[in-house]
């Protein structure tokens, strides 16, 4: 709370400091990064896959909405912003965007008629978008997408954020980096990685910190906190650099099957992240996941070991995992389950056992390990809260088409219960977190109730 | 009036293992595919969640996840001397319904017939002369050799995800597996699973008797696996709740876990369910189908669904059922040995022993469905049927598959039945029991048979089924024969006590315990069209639009559970289908 009231008193001093300037100094829009010839098209298909790598219906396809109409809502500090049409249709949509207009919108968080978008849009990122990726997606969005016109809720935010044109001077202060994007290390796969996740993956939009003025802390390789951790929505985006990361502890394989698959041989995608895998990384090609995972392996210095092919085996054979060192105590204590053991040990050997073992190490490719979990440990402790009580869906994907699907005990275990239970796997394995309380049990249990029942399916005739 | 639905390239009936294998092969040629299941959809969330499903009452007992004999049954006699009467209360075998079929709720016991089992007639004549086979036997070759189906064994292997131990890869006799199993092109996609303690005991006895006992081959996951259309199992927790349960763990071979989620991705496919086919629809000229017609639950209507093929994808019962309403091969008469539909019903002779041990302890509760080890000594290619006198063979697997309190509790049979003396027989006995089993196999025989009802009739006024079946001297004396083995083993194990349950010579059919969902023929396979009702294709004879997938196709049982078998010969129809059928329609044979 503090924290948001210093935001607001300075985001109000500094819209009082510029207003001045604002009268003065007009807009200006960053030109095109390449001139391309006046007959260059894309090439079949590349549109929608620079829409695909930038994920855009995450946020402006609403949940069964029709694609790109719009009015998804996304919670911000500031308050609740609805996602904009962006069909061709002339009136609700962006039909009559010129492509100076549209590069605008990408760029500089400006929309057609001028005013400022709310830096959800992550045009941070997309301003790192090539000139060609720039006129693929505008042909996309005007001539593939059927246009919609049905009305969206407007964002109606509280004052001050209300005024748009306060968010002017936050741009000075948060595109200082040039538009376009310039390749530094001279290999095509790691160019490639580098591009893919500065730029359409806009990855920094969650996995980089904010700064106080709700800045994302580093845009690129070489600016501020780049992908050291942040959150979204209530789960934490954990660090994709430092010595414990994920990309540090997982191999390149690995890595690009959890995002192409929303599971790997440790982990499985939730929450926001589900939806990346779902929406986004999925569609991508083999070779631009293997890319991604390669920069982040080989961002922080960790060494880049290509596999030799994409192609996956026809079947995979992963044999269970001990426990570490780690985590042999725990395993000891619910193999031998004395008459005595608490009751936290107790529910997670009669309803979480069967399927993430005694070991903690689960079972690759179908259930997380809990031992080392970044979800478990996590300060965002809603994510590990609500799964217990709400279960997990992770979707299907064209590599693994099966819907892993974790059910709720919502209806089984009280909320004491299921601090118990939270408690123990925060501690166990070697697992080394806080404990939860029976209070926060009860917050997150009304505050998920309608994610309650059962998981979404996919269509069936 | 029937409404009817836009014409589909394929429509397949019924919607568990082989209509999703015939559905997944199909849509990758890219035809337009409509499935047609008469039950519920069902998946592992949330229909066979954690704890609900692990419920014996409802499920063991109540039996949640079988057909409702108040929603298709049949009727059923020993003999033409005996007035055929409705199967109200399954017992005797349990037929699936809804999504998955029986392949939800199975053990996982996947095994491959032995080479000799498709070659039986051969076999015989070859080796003892065609004089052994008693009167009244319908002994046949398979139209199809173990060596053609290899390839689609080793498939649907793969794809089923089985866990087990190669006993024979490529003609190499390999140790700790099943010496007398036909050739293998590779391992088991997993390793076989751990085995129970009862299990280690009985393979020590019989190895040390001489016998080659091996790990029991397994639709159970021993490790994470994924198969080749990216589906996935976690491994098994060794729960005990396999058979008649869906696996709430992902740990089960079963369509759900191994097919439908890709299948469900594929645009061109799609099903429906409460869809319950009523008859196959046949051009005016009868050398075609043009489609099904169907009952819609959800709308209380019929429907036409045309369809250029025809894939007959349900239970056994059911599709001999549809044929003999549809008109597809002449119905069989037993009095003239004529005619087709119907013939060569077939089921499977068992038996078991029970040692009791009051110093041992095997804590019966972990298990799995298949859990075990087997031998094969006295299997269908080991016995000399000249000399014992009977066409066939079993093998036996000892190993507990569950410790469920209400149908799992062997006491011995001069226990009270109830009361304090049953209670202190509970007491005295419970997880102090192993068992050992004989699974064997089953001929066919010209009484034998599946035709229509003249008197009871269905909800949709169509004729029900009539069985007419009972045991015959040949299978007895081949259980009798595994009785005695038995008790030489029994004897060798020494238990405190033991008692052996085997059919006796003379036994009549009796449809109230359970004994196996094993039924198989009535639509079997043949080199001619005056043998049997579909060719080596699984293509009907005649009307060469319409394939029939499962059991229904063997031509008389075999010595193992019949999956392996069902999944081969409808990868092998799949296969015929996508390479020799699609580009030119017409009969394969």
């Amino acid at each position: 709370m503090r924290t948001f009231l210093r935001i607001v008193a300075l985001l109000a001093l500094t819209g009082v400091i510029v207003l001045l300037a604002m009268i003065f100094v007009p807009v200006r829009l960053t030109p095109a990064v390449a001139a391309l010839p006046a007959d260059w098209r894309p090439a079949e298909g590349q549109g929608e896959y620079v829409m695909r790598a930038g994920d855009c219906a995450a946020c402006h396809t609403a949940e069964d909405g029709r694609p790109f109409a719009g009015g998804r809502p996304i919670e911000s500090p500031m308050g609740t912003i609805y996602s904009t049409n962006i069909t061709p249709d002339p009136d609700q949509g962006i039909g009559r965007y010129t492509l100076d207009q549209f590069r605008a919108a990408l760029y500089d968080g400006i929309r057609g008629d001028g005013a400022h978008l709310y830096p959800a849009m992550p045009y941070e990122n997309y301003r790192m978008l090539t000139e060609e990726d720039v006129r693929a997606l505008y042909d996309y969005f005007m001539n593939e997408v059927p246009p919609v016109a049905d009305p969206i809720p407007a964002t109606d935010l509280a004052f001050p954020f209300n005024q748009r044109w306060g968010i002017r001077a936050w741009n000075w202060l948060a595109l200082r980096h040039p538009a376009g994007f310039t390749p530094v290390y001279g290999d095509e796969v790691l160019d490639r990685g580098k591009y893919l996740v500065e730029a359409p993956g806009h990855c920094g939009a969650c996995h980089s910190p904010r700064n106080l003025l709700m800045m994302q802390d580093g845009v690129t390789l070489d600016g501020g906190r780049f992908l050291q951790g942040g959150a979204i929505a209530g789960w934490e985006a954990p660090p994709l650099s430092g010595p414990a990361s994920a990309p540090q502890r997982w191999d390149i394989p690995d890595m690009a099957r959890y995002l192409g698959t929303g599971r790997n041989n440790h982990s499985t995608a939730n929450g926001e992240m589900g939806l990346v895998v779902e929406e986004s990384m999925q569609h991508l090609t083999p070779d631009d996941r293997i890319a991604i995972a390669a920069f982040l392996k080989g961002m922080p210095g960790g060494e880049v070991v290509l596999p030799a092919t994409t192609e996956p085996s026809e079947t995979v054979v992963i044999p269970h995992q001990p426990a570490g060192d780690a985590g042999k105590e725990t395993e000891a204590l619910l193999v031998s389950a004395p008459a005595d053991m608490a009751i936290g040990p107790r529910l997670y050997a009669d309803n979480c056992m069967a399927c993430h073992f005694a070991s903690g190490t689960g079972a690759a490719q179908i259930f997380p390990k809990l031992a080392g979990n970044t979800l478990v440990q996590s300060d965002e402790t809603m994510p590990l809260i609500s799964i217990i009580l709400n279960g997990a869906h992770v979707p299907s994907t064209a590599q693994r088409p099966m819907q892993l699907v974790m059910q709720g005990y919502r209806d089984r275990l009280n909320d004491q219960e299921v601090a118990e239970l939270a408690t123990f796997l925060r501690s166990a394995w070697g697992n080394d977190a806080g404990p939860i309380t029976t209070e926060r049990v009860a917050e997150v249990r009304a505050e998920t109730a309608e994610d309650a029942g059962d998981p979404d399916d996919t269509a069936r005739d | 009036m029937a409404r009817q639905e836009p014409r589909k390239d394929v429509v397949i009936v019924g919607l568990g293992w082989t209509g999703s294998i015939l559905g997944m092969e199909l849509s990758q040629e890219g035809l337009d595919i409509v499935a047609l299941e008469r039950g519920a959809d069902q998946d592992t969330v949330p229909e066979f969640k954690y704890p609900d499903m692990l419920d014996e009452l409802r499920y063991g007992v109540r039996l949640g996840l079988v057909l409702k004999p108040r929603n298709q049954t049949l009727t059923i006699r020993r003999g033409p001397d005996e007035v055929a009467l409705p199967f109200r209360s399954f017992g005797s075998f349990l037929p699936g319904n809804g999504v998955g079929g029986a392949g939800a709720h199975w053990n996982g016991l996947n095994w491959r017939p032995q080479p000799e089992e498709l070659k039986l007639r051969s076999h015989v004549r070859d080796n003892w002369g065609e004089q052994i086979i008693p009167e009244g036997m319908l002994l046949g070759d398979y139209p199809v050799s173990y060596d053609e189906l290899e390839p689609f064994f080793d498939r649907f292997e793969h794809v089923a995800g089985i866990s087990g131990q190669a006993g024979n890869l490529n003609g190499q006799i390999i140790p700790g597996g099943n010496p007398f199993e036909g050739r293998r092109s590779r391992d088991y996609p997993m390793p076989a699973l751990p085995v129970t303690y009862d299990a280690r005991k009985f393979a020590e006895a019989a190895a040390a008797m001489g016998y080659h006992p091996f790990k029991a081959p397994s639709g159970i996951a021993s490790t994470a696996y994924v198969n080749p259309y990216g589906m996935q199992m976690g491994p098994c927790t060794f729960c005990g709740f396999c058979e008649r349960y869906g696996c709430f763990q992902y740990s089960k071979s079963a369509p759900q876990t191994m097919i439908l989620d890709a299948l469900r991705r594929q645009p061109n496919f799609s099903y429906r369910t409460g869809a319950e086919v009523l008859r196959v629809e046949k051009a005016p000229d009868g050398k075609t189908a043009t489609g099904v017609t169907y009952w819609d639950h959800a709308a209380g209507e019929e429907v036409f669904q045309p369809a250029d093929l025809v894939i007959l994808a349900a239970y056994q019962l059911f599709n001999v059922h549809l044929m003999l309403l549809s008109g597809i091969g002449q119905p069989y008469d037993p009095v003239t040995g004529e005619g087709v539909t119907g013939k060569s019903y077939a089921y499977q002779m068992n038996g078991s022993a029970t040692l009791f041990y009051r110093d041992e302890v095997f804590n019966p509760f972990v298990g799995h469905g298949s859990n075990g080890m087997s031998i094969d000594d006295f299997g269908m290619n080991q016995i000399d049927f000249g000399r014992e006198g009977f066409i066939g063979g079993a093998y036996w697997r000892s190993g507990q598959t569950n410790g469920q309190p209400i149908r799992s509790m062997p006491l011995p049979r001069d226990s009270a039945e109830w009361g304090a003396g049953w209670k202190k027989a509970v007491g005295d006995w419970y997880g102090h029991v192993m068992s050992i089993g004989s699974h064997g196999s089953h001929m066919a025989y010209r009484g034998n048979h599946l035709d229509l009802d003249p008197t009871y009739r269905d909800r949709f006024g169509r004729p029900l089924m009539r069985m007419t079946f009972n045991w015959q001297e040949n299978d007895l004396r081949m259980n009798q024969f595994m009785r005695a083995r038995m008790a030489e083993v029994v004897a060798f194990m020494k238990p405190d006590l033991s008692q052996l349950s085997f059919k006796d010579l003379g036994a009549r059919y009796d449809i109230r315990p359970y004994q196996t969902t094993h039924n198989t023929g009535g639509h079997i396979m043949s080199e001619n069209p005056a043998e049997g009702v579909v060719n080596r294709y699984s293509q009907v004879w005649g009307m060469h639009n319409v394939f029939a997938t499962g059991a229904g196709n063997f031509v008389q049982n075999t010595q193992y559970n019949p999956t392996g078998l069902v999944g081969g010969l409808a990868y092998h129809t799949a296969d015929a289908i996508r390479r020799q059928y699609l580009s030119n329609p017409r009969p394969l044979v």
